[in-house]
């Protein structure tokens, strides 16, 4: 089998059991209230991490390059109460642009 | 966004998802590009994209087979990007009581986007909100991934429409809704700061993610960043 189908049917098999052990596992049952409060702040926390990764990191490497500006853009839009759809028209269309002045 | 009724149902959760779905569609079409042009054909990223069902672990797979890396290597990129599925699955859990095949569809169609959506606030998830952003997610996905790989030539590089940008944007925009709380301090280590906890954790995981992405392979700095939500712990004493 070709090195292409070997990783499509790895990472296939192993993201489907990393999503289902919780669910399939634990299903049904619900936890104790101090857990829950410690799982209603995983979302923030994983989010913030997705932000700050999108927009500053190249592989493993921290850049500052027209993402920041972007995001940046997005920010004031969310501020102002814009759709999501226009927050993310904004920050592709204001780091595209960065982009073509930065040359 | 809407916030916590508890009768939102598979129609709320359809309506909601559609925005964040056009976003994901220009993603999808941007994998497929890069899909194709990394080498991996015509149909294997569209299976890819149909069952492992993860931008930014497709995206780390695509890179690593482009860059010449091994099999292991690239699925082993995929599968560090996705570990933070395994406490998403856990949070979604208590809420999905069905048949084990319930369960599963409802494991596979979970992803961040569509986790989000089925937020009801304070722990708890709408399994049906789940299912309908979880598909429109999926659809627009894999669409876009047939999109991508028909038309490469057509779309040429994403970067240059700035599409990378955009994914931090939709999680900002995501993110937002989920900062409401009703403390107004969190209790840390015996201090009182005075920001509410989901802004606290935020910014605790923001900082744990940029603080490792430098020494860890990609992945790790997302799913060490959860360790952010602990906070909570003493929030009830």
């Amino acid at each position: 089998m070709s090195t292409v189908w070997i990783v499509v049917i790895v990472s296939g098999v192993g993201t489907l059991a990393l999503k289902a052990a919780g669910p399939v596992l634990l299903g049904g049952k619900q936890f104790p209230d101090r857990l829950t409060g410690v799982i209603g702040l995983l979302g923030p926390a994983l989010l913030a991490a997705l932000v700050a990764i999108g927009t500053f990191a190249d592989g493993q490497r921290l850049v500052l390059d027209g993402r920041v500006l972007g995001v940046g853009a997005a920010a004031a839009a969310i501020r102002f109460r814009a759709p999501v759809l226009v927050v993310v028209i904004v920050a592709a269309a204001v780091t595209a642009t960065a982009r073509v002045i930065a040359g | 966004m809407a916030e916590t009724s508890g009768d939102r149902g598979f129609r709320e959760g359809a309506v909601a998802v559609v925005p964040m779905a056009v976003a994901v569609f220009g993603f999808g079409l941007s994998y497929g590009v890069l899909a194709r042009a990394a080498g991996m054909g015509g149909v294997a990223p569209v299976i890819m994209s149909i069952t492992t069902f993860a931008g930014s672990a497709q995206f780390a797979a695509a890179s690593v087979l482009q860059a010449g890396g091994a099999a292991a290597t690239a699925a082993l990129s995929a599968l560090m990007l996705n570990a933070r599925y395994l406490p998403i699955g856990v949070t979604v859990a208590p809420w999905l009581q069905g048949s084990i095949w319930s369960r599963l569809l409802h494991a596979h169609l979970t992803v961040d986007e569509s986790w989000v959506i089925a937020a009801e606030g304070t722990g708890r998830w709408n399994p049906r909100v789940l299912l309908a952003a979880g598909m429109g997610i999926w659809i627009a996905w894999v669409l876009g991934t047939i999109g991508g790989v028909v038309f490469g030539d057509v779309i040429g590089d994403p970067a240059r429409l700035g599409l990378d940008a955009a994914f931090p944007a939709l999680f900002l925009a995501l993110l937002v809704p989920q900062l409401r709380s009703t403390e107004r301090t969190t209790r840390l280590a015996g201090f009182r700061i005075g920001a509410p906890p989901p802004t606290i954790a935020a910014l605790l995981g923001a900082a744990i993610a940029l603080a490792l992405t430098p020494f860890t392979p990609a992945g790790v700095p997302i799913v060490a960043a959860g360790a952010a939500c602990l906070i909570g712990l003493r929030r009830r004493p």
